[in-house]
């Protein structure tokens, strides 16, 4: 038997003090851990059960900025009306998310917890070889069944595709993750492979993600998050992207605009490159593309997925569109 | 007038359950509520969990397993390899053919696919038998492997002869048309996907095996258990009263299943054994990769003058697999000339298996989307293409369709579609950044016929009770012989209880080819019969029924109550009748076997396949019918298709119960959808493995992916096909969707993507 400790954490100093134990690691909805349990992944010694603990679900939003505890669901951040109308892009990309069944148990702190789909990854049985798991094993992925893998933030240790889509939106609209003693930016929080696979968040022993912080601004309320598959609903994204835009006076000159990608990178990917572009153009499709295109700078793909460097700028642009034509 | 002939009163509810019907189905309320017991939910003393180990390579020999890791660890009760395991006897294939007289073992030390069986490890709980085999250590000496199809090691196979279909000179008509089309067609490997696993209870008494299995063949897998232990058929007995899907892959007792068994025997206790979703797609065969290349030369009017077919799929090193690829080819469409072969690959695979429509799937993919290529290459709409060489009868046996209502389905789904308003030109239909696409193919599926036997009892209380060891995985089979037994007995279908999924009931042969309906209502009917009869006899000769002394040649039953044709004399219920008379019980045991079948013949006739009737016996061939239109929506941009609009015409015959037929006809269409947009087994070619073996990543249609699905029923009876005039459902609804979205994406598109399934990055 695999067996495993189970603490029950009734304040979020308790969660801290277990955290910090040799091989423990945090239970909030199960979506993520019970899973990788399952496939052979994560064998914890310690399990701590945060999900009783008060008071780390509320959603507090206001023109300034939205405050979301760790554990707050996935359906009520998505379906709350303020997200909705304040910051759409969270709402969207929570809402294209999962399942319907997944998004009522998961919780926004373990949301970006949620480790890569690697399909080599989630099969230690058949390929021991996985520097995420192994550091140093080598990586199943790169000459394997690519189609999935990321082109984007990539080495030559690791492929591996971020999967998530909140983080994509919370990256796009600058949004911080407090870790108690820290805070970091979402996108500094997630750590591209380089040499080090196994590191994918900058977090420490004994530190609890405790909330989302995002701050409000006119991009944020104009924000969109589209998501491209092959299957319309319960697919991790072939490309997608959470574009926030802020237009001048004049309805169509770029005052702000905030660019991420999802489903192309080993993490949540800002692409500073597109809006650097847009800053201060007026927005007409040609333009838009064109500018699309820099988000690839860099890109390494391995075959099967050379077409998401053609689709993530086509996304980007779609998501520009879209946001252009309800100035 | 005969003793069966009745007429029901015409109330909505006698409408409702009669043959033909739309009552809901009768098992719904315990599916529903959980009182329907699956087979992996038995619950029995001293239960042991057996967990497999798979090879990690896909081909080469098991050179050492050490065991003693998990045979120390908690609760485990045995550790299983091809050296402990007990030997078994091999057991013959499904035709009845035993293949050698040598020994069997279910876990090999010769690996020809990757996830093969090497050990076992059974253990008192599931959680410990899984930790345990994951101790389990096997060292192998791993050999080249032939991946899949387009391995460069894999050759162009081995010709099936039996699959050649050739008339007229098809090279030379083809090589002589003014207009002439050439395309390859590929289709993926693709899994069955039943949302219930595989696996099995066993459990032994002595000399007797129960076996609780998911099965859609009882009787099949009863002998295989039997031939494997070298025990009398009669000593093994099979329950499987519910099945949560099957769509061909439950047929047969497999590797696993004897594993199971075998251990049960050996640790005299029971075991279960569950397969893992990444090992329902390495334990048995899902539909095998197939190839095709299709020629069809026209004259200028599109009349086809010649189709040349070449067909190749992939089958296991070490066990056959033929997907007939000229199936439809063949008798789709009049031509003078034709010609199809047909070569399998060996590859390192597990063998493939049957799914829904195996054949008759792929081959449809082929021809009707190289019917749609010559449309567009000769400027003729796709439909008109399709009426222009309507085959009046069935140009491969030379023979008369028995019923062929394909015009028809053609006629009505056109219309419901508004197929009329299509425009002919590719990319010429769009809304926003949306390419519409329109496209049809046409669908057929052979009425496979077989016999069959029911037990029907009527009970003192005027209940009765209907036997069959045939299963119902969602079907209906539970709704349509209470169906057939209350119109044919003539009493309300809530007095009639169905029993299946008991290989000690009345016996019964494979549930697949959409062969089952067609068989036991027939069966059913023939059974009922025997017993009113019976019944009817009783009441006008028994010196103490009521009826005894009129001069009625015979009664009427209606509604469960007794009367004389012309209502003279007493009216009683079927109870009242049974008490007056003195009887428990009356049971019939019907069947449709000629009479001078032997007990051999009858034997091989529900445990193999070997007996089942050519649908071109005789003077007809007989076959269901159906034509797809599909609206397709791609986005310019990113490639995705989604189908927003299915209207389907199918031509079934007549249906026993309409309801559950659209039904069976939608789930079809379903997995259509699901084969034309998504499923693909996709092979690590480093390892020959299976890297998607999961729900996550082996993608299925959610609900999101389905639009409204129309479906029109065109079919009339067919008495040449069935006893009372249907044909097949089941496996009709998915031919021809595939090519149906194929053309129709390069209706929205102009790309013709030959390749299934369509994903986004063929189209961008």
């Amino acid at each position: 038997m695999r067996d495993f400790s189970y603490l029950r954490a009734d304040s979020i100093e308790a969660a801290r003090n277990a955290a910090a134990l040799p091989g423990a690691m945090l239970l909030a909805g199960g979506t993520t851990l019970i899973d990788l349990a399952k496939c052979g992944v994560a064998e914890p010694a310690t399990v701590i059960d945060i999900s009783h603990i008060e008071g780390l679900n509320a959603i507090d939003v206001t023109a300034d900025g939205a405050l979301i505890g760790a554990l707050a669901k996935m359906s009520h951040v998505a379906d709350h009306a303020e997200v909705k109308s304040l910051f759409p892009a969270v709402s969207e990309a929570l809402w294209q998310a999962a399942s319907a069944q997944l998004r009522n148990m998961a919780t926004i702190g373990g949301n970006l917890m949620q480790r890569t789909r690697c399909p080599y990854f989630r099969d230690p049985g058949n390929f021991p070889a996985c520097n995420k798991r192994a550091p140093g094993s080598g990586c199943s992925a790169i000459g394997g069944v690519t189609r999935g893998h990321a082109v984007l933030g990539v080495s030559e240790a690791c492929i591996a595709t971020y999967p998530g889509d909140l983080a994509v939106a919370l990256v796009a609209l600058d949004a911080e993750v407090d870790l108690g003693e820290r805070k970091l930016k979402v996108e500094d929080f997630f750590l591209a492979p380089g040499a080090t696979a196994e590191q994918e968040h900058d977090i420490r022993p004994g530190e609890v993600i405790t909330a989302i912080e995002i701050p409000g601004s006119a991009a944020a309320r104009r924000s969109t998050y589209i998501k491209v598959r092959d299957r319309q609903s319960y697919e991790f994204a072939a490309a997608s992207a959470a574009v926030g835009l802020e237009l001048e006076g004049d309805g169509r000159t770029v005052r702000d605009i905030r660019v991420a990608l999802g489903g192309v990178a080993t993490k949540p990917w800002r692409a500073r490159a597109v809006e650097d572009a847009l800053k201060g153009k007026a927005l007409d499709e040609a333009t838009i593309r064109e500018a699309s295109e820099l988000a690839m700078q860099g890109a390494v793909d391995h075959g099967a997925n050379h077409y998401k460097i053609a689709l993530a700028p086509r996304v980007i642009a779609r998501a520009i569109l879209k946001l252009g034509e309800t100035a | 007038m005969t003793v069966h002939d009745m007429k029901h009163a015409a109330s909505d509810s006698a409408r409702l359950e009669a043959v033909g019907g739309r009552l809901s189905r009768v098992d719904g309320p315990a599916k529903i509520t959980g009182a329907a017991h699956y087979a992996f939910e038995q619950q029995l003393e001293g239960l042991t969990h057996a967990v497999l180990v798979g090879a990690t390579i896909a081909a080469g020999k098991v050179t050492a397993i050490d065991t003693r890791a998990a045979e120390t660890a908690p609760g485990v009760l045995a550790v299983l390899t091809p050296e402990t395991i007990m030997e078994l006897k091999t057991a013959s294939d499904w035709f009845g053919n035993r293949p050698s007289d040598g020994p069997y073992s279910p876990l090999v030390r010769e690996v020809t696919f990757s996830g093969q069986h090497v050990a076992a490890v059974v253990a008192e709980t599931f959680e410990q038998a899984v930790a345990a085999a994951a101790l389990v250590k096997v060292w192998y000496d791993e050999m080249p492997a032939i991946v899949d199809l387009s391995d460069g090691k894999a050759g162009d196979g081995m010709p099936i002869d039996a699959m050649t279909k050739e008339w007229g000179d098809a090279q030379s008509a083809f090589a002589a048309a003014p207009v002439r089309i050439c395309a390859a067609y590929n289709t993926p490997r693709e899994f069955q996907a039943a949302m219930e696993p595989h696996g099995l209870i066993a459990r032994w008494q002595g000399d007797e095996l129960t076996v609780w299995e998911p099965s859609q063949w009882l009787d099949g897998m009863a002998r295989t258990y039997a031939e494997w232990f070298d025990i009398p058929f009669e000593n093994v007995r099979l329950i499987s009263p519910y099945i949560g899907g099957g769509f061909g892959s439950k047929a047969l007792a497999l590797a696993h299943s004897a594993v199971a068994a075998a251990a049960a025997r050996m640790l005299e206790r029971p075991v279960k054994l569950v397969l893992s979703r990444p090992q329902n797609f390495t334990s048995y065969g899902g539909r095998a990769a197939t190839r095709q290349t299709v020629a069809i030369g026209a004259d200028r009017n599109g009349r086809i003058q010649s189709i040349v077919h070449r067909g190749v799929n992939e089958t296991a090193v070490d066990g056959m697999w033929v997907e007939p690829l000229g199936s439809v080819t063949s008798i789709m469409y009049a031509t003078p000339n034709f010609s199809s072969k047909q070569n399998v690959v060996r590859v390192n695979t597990v063998v493939p298996g049957a799914k829904r429509a195996p054949g008759e799937n792929p081959s449809a993919f082929g021809i009707e989307c190289a019917i749609d290529e010559l449309a567009y290459e000769l400027g003729l709409d796709p439909l008109e293409m399709r009426l222009i060489n309507y085959a009046e009868q069935d140009p491969h046996a030379k023979k008369a369709w028995s019923t062929r209502q394909l015009r028809e389905a053609f006629a009505a789904g056109a219309e419901a579609f508004g197929w009329a308003k299509r425009s002919p030109q590719p990319r010429s239909m769009r809304e926003g950044r949306q390419l519409i696409g329109w496209g049809v193919a046409a669908g057929t599926y052979p009425v496979r016929r077989a016999y069959g036997e029911a037990v029907v009892k009527i009970m003192a209380n005027g209940s009765v009770e209907v036997e069959s060891s045939s299963i119902d995985m969602g079907q209906g089979t539970y709704t349509i012989l209470a169906q057939t037994a209350a119109e044919t007995l003539g009493v309300p279908v809530e007095n009639v209880l169905v029993k299946l999924g008991d290989s000690h009931f009345a016996r019964a042969g494979v549930t697949g080819g959409s062969r089952l309906a067609g068989v036991m209502t027939g069966a059913v009917h023939k059974a009922t019969g025997q017993a009113l009869d019976e019944l009817i006899g009783l009441g006008l000769s028994d010196p103490r029924s009521p009826f005894h002394g009129l001069q009625a040649n015979t009664l009427q039953v209606r509604n469960g109550r007794i009367a004389s044709p012309r209502g003279e004399g007493p009216e009683l219920s079927i109870a009242e009748l049974m008490s007056a008379v003195g009887r428990e019980r009356i049971e019939a045991k019907g069947d449709t076997l000629p009479a001078s079948t032997t007990p051999e013949e009858r034997y091989a006739n529900y445990t193999t396949i070997a007996k089942s009737i050519p649908h071109t016996e005789g003077d007809y061939s007989r076959h269901s019918w159906c034509a797809h239109f599909v609206e397709v929506r791609v986005d310019e941009d990113f490639g995705t298709v989604r189908v927003s609009r299915v209207v389907s015409a199918l031509d079934s015959g007549r249906l026993y119960n309409p309801k559950l037929a659209e039904s069976q006809w939608k789930g079809g269409i379903i997995m259509g959808i699901g084969q034309a947009l998504l499923e693909e087994g996709i092979v690590d070619r480093r390892h020959g493995r299976i890297v998607n073996g999961n729900f996550a990543d082996y993608m299925l249609p959610t609900n999101a992916d389905i639009p409204d699905i129309q479906t029109i029923s065109v079919g009339i009876p067919d008495p040449h096909s069935s006893a009372l005039g249907g044909k097949g459902v089941g496996e009709l609804g998915i031919v021809g969707v595939a090519p149906a979205i194929a053309n129709a994406v390069f209706h929205a598109t102009g790309k013709r993507v030959r390749d299934l399934p369509i994903t986004l990055e063929k189209l961008i």
